[in-house]
């Protein structure tokens, strides 16, 4: 039979779909997260029911402020770090209410954090659903620092990202350590599915990798690159460009892990260097001032390292 | 018939889970509420109930799937004490303020630090601000009888309210006592099936839970709970009252122990009421004198007007609390007790007691001091101070 995933990909198709997050919400012009969100909604097929989750952040305060919901589904947010945990919580319900005859609908259950609410504080309640197996997606849209609180930075923050927390000063260079590698952590609970995306050109890679996730049985992971003008400092309308520099710089590799087994979903013909999905951002202004060359250097060589260790998972 | 056995106190909530057959029980392990969700997990692994049970990763996981299952239209329960509490502590919040008809059994033990086992109160002490109905026990027999009640308390729709149904750790959790099973059939009609008119997963109707309120709602959602906790008392009685027609045990928000013509009284919540009631006897006995004592039953919704009430006629009255909140004033039950009495002009002395922390015991002759010491206060006039310390040592 053919999966829904496998079918071919029509944009004006799939666009068509639909919208199941309803405009008039607060999210910001130029932000990734609300992308993310819509195009992996849009991979539901219609007239399927969902619940979807959300942990506290931008996202939640601003698409849920009573008595508004910009969610055509129904939707539940609890705190910041169990969005794991809850929707463990509603898909366990939904198994034993089926079975006793309670519903009849079939639902599909997913949920959105943030990269905090995801990497870091939301961590262990995430690492808990995964491990128990319930059948639901945890859609991670990473934006690589707090931004709902203003930019602090977390787990998820690329290394010498001028943060509030971490910012670029006379002794400083920004934040010290290298990006956790979540998708990789997740991978690690042998869930069926996991993938790394963002949103380039047509959407396909992440629309069928949404599909994909909903669709298998079990839990399934999606870590999705989520820019923010606002803390990164780009134009709104740079949006799909940074998200396609990101890729084409093999800065955020995007791949699937099914069943375990590492695939490359995009090799960039030509891969950029790292410095052109860095100069357009404000996070990074600091990196090409004359003194810091060489720390540009040093990411270009943790990009290449961690990408040629990609390819060898991939066994390419 | 109803069944007479021997059991433990988390032995008896645990069967009363049993024949609730709850749908979903998230749950975590702790010192000393183990025990529960390791029965309900050998009733699941015998087809004897049908829960579905969710092995989280933290009590925080617990209270959150837990809200997570009952937003969804399930009849959700779990079970903890202290530091695991203390770990829900932000979703009992959330869980109050969604209306969720949430369960909890607590078995209550001390809060670290320094970290301890025994029973105190300080863990739902602490949490009674958190807008949970609150239910106390002396007995195994009590854990029991408010465990069952709980349901239709919690799932009333002029209610609507999670509710915590504690006894002491190890005292009664442990403790094997005689207790009066009621049938299976009788709880699930006392219990009732649960059918809630506004969930996630109602096919007919989408359901948006947990949003961002702005300063302009979020005091009204405040000013709603209060109305459910108002509204509950009335709910609690009613559940007592049917729940006495089916068994003959009779509750309500406090039990009355010889205070109809006594001068002094302790009020006081938990196991160490029993003790207290020994005490009681024996001095009525020995020395005839006209001593009483009132067990709480109901914290949350405090039941201030019939608590002023009942010591309108004391001489002085003892306040026992079983946990610190290092206030002027003392410990929580006496800061409500007092504050009760207050606002009816109550004419007798008081004085709140501090003791049994992390478990420390308390004895028949402790309470016969207590005794004393409120007769020397009604004659001298002359309190210790707003409060003082059973069996600590100097």
């Amino acid at each position: 039979m053919e999966q829904v995933w496998e079918k071919a990909y029509n944009f004006k198709e799939v666009m068509n779909k639909p919208e199941r997050l309803a405009g008039g919400h607060r999210m910001c012009a130029g932000c990734g997260g609300t992308v993310t969100v819509r195009t992996v909604l849009r991979a539901l097929e219609e007239g399927d029911k969902a619940v979807i989750g959300n942990a506290t952040g931008c996202l939640e305060v601003s698409s849920f402020m009573y008595p508004y919901t910009a969610y055509e589904d129904s939707y539940i947010h609890n705190a910041f770090e169990n969005a794991g945990a809850t929707l463990s919580g509603v898909e366990t319900a939904y198994n034993v209410l089926k079975k006793k005859g309670k519903i009849k609908d079939n639902y599909k259950f997913i949920t959105f954090g943030g990269d905090g609410g995801t990497y870091d504080i939301g961590f262990q309640s995430l690492s808990g659903a995964m491990e128990r197996g319930h059948d639901m997606v945890y859609v991670c849209y990473d934006n690589g620092a707090y931004m709902n609180t203003g930019t602090q930075r977390s787990s998820a923050t690329p290394q010498y990202a001028d943060t509030t927390t971490t910012p670029a000063g006379k002794v400083s260079s920004g934040k010290v350590q290298v990006r956790k590698d979540l998708a990789a952590i997740i991978a690690e609970h042998h869930v069926p599915y996991v993938a790394q995306s963002t949103f380039t050109a047509n959407f396909k890679d992440l629309y069928t990798k949404a599909q994909r996730a909903i669709y298998t049985k079990g839990p399934a992971f999606l870590n999705v690159l989520s820019p923010c003008p606002r803390g990164w400092g780009y134009e709104p309308s740079e949006l799909m460009n940074i998200c396609r520099l990101a890729a084409d710089t093999c800065y955020w590799p995007m791949f699937e892990v099914i069943d375990g087994k590492w695939v490359l979903s995009y090799e960039p013909k030509n891969k950029l260097p790292v410095e052109d999905f860095l100069r357009p951002q404000r996070r990074f202004k600091h990196l090409f001032k004359k003194e810091n060359e060489e720390l540009i250097g040093e990411l270009q060589a943790e990009v290449d390292r961690l990408w040629e260790a990609l390819k060898k998972r991939c066994e390419l | 018939m109803a069944v007479r056995e021997r059991l433990s106190g988390n032995e008896a909530v645990a069967y009363a889970i049993k024949q609730i057959n709850p749908d979903v029980m998230p749950a975590f392990p702790i010192t000393p509420s183990t025990e529960i969700p390791q029965y309900v997990a050998n009733y699941i692994a015998n087809g004897d109930i049908d829960t579905e049970f969710i092995h989280v990763e933290s009590e925080h996981s617990a209270m959150s799937a837990t809200i997570g299952a009952s937003a969804a239209g399930a009849r959700a329960v779990t079970a903890t004490s202290s530091c695991g509490m203390a770990l829900m502590w932000e979703e009992l919040y959330v869980a109050a303020s969604n209306r969720l008809p949430i369960v909890l059994a607590l078995v209550n033990r001390a809060l670290s630090g320094p970290i301890n086992i025994n029973a105190d109160h300080s863990d739902s002490m602490g949490a009674r601000d958190s807008g949970w109905i609150q239910i106390y026990a002396e007995s195994n027999q009590e854990v029991y009888d408010n465990y069952i009640q709980a349901f239709p308390i919690a799932e009333n729709e002029a209610v609507h309210l999670p509710v915590m149904v504690c006894q002491d750790g190890f005292i009664t959790s442990h403790g094997v006592e005689n207790i009066m099973l009621v049938e299976d059939d009788k709880v699930k009609e006392f219990v009732g099936e649960y059918t809630p008119k506004h969930y996630l997963l109602n096919a007919d109707e989408k359901l948006a839970v947990g949003p961002y309120a702005v300063s302009n709602y979020y005091m009204e959602t405040k000013r709603g709970q209060r109305q459910a906790m108002i509204n509950a008392k009335k709910v609690i009685l009613e559940a007592a009252e049917k729940f006495e027609k089916m068994t003959g045990r009779r509750y309500g928000f406090f039990e009355e122990y010889k205070m109809d013509d006594a001068d002094y009284a302790v009020v006081i919540i938990g196991s160490a009421a029993g003790t207290c009631k020994a005490a009681v006897d024996h001095i009525r006995n020995t020395a005839k004198k006209k001593v009483g004592l009132i067990k709480i039953r109901v914290f949350r919704p405090f039941p201030e007007e019939e608590i002023a009430c009942a010591l309108a006629n004391v001489k002085a009255v003892a306040i026992m609390d079983r946990s610190e909140m290092f206030a002027a004033s003392g410990g929580p039950l006496g800061a409500e007790v007092r504050a009760a009495m207050y606002q009816a002009h109550c004419k007798a002395e008081a004085v709140n007691y501090f003791y049994g922390l992390g478990g420390r015991d308390i004895t028949v002759s402790d309470f016969e001091r207590v005794y004393e010491n409120l007769e020397k206060m009604a004659e001298t006039h002359i309190a210790v101070g707003m409060y003082d310390y059973i069996g600590l040592r100097g």
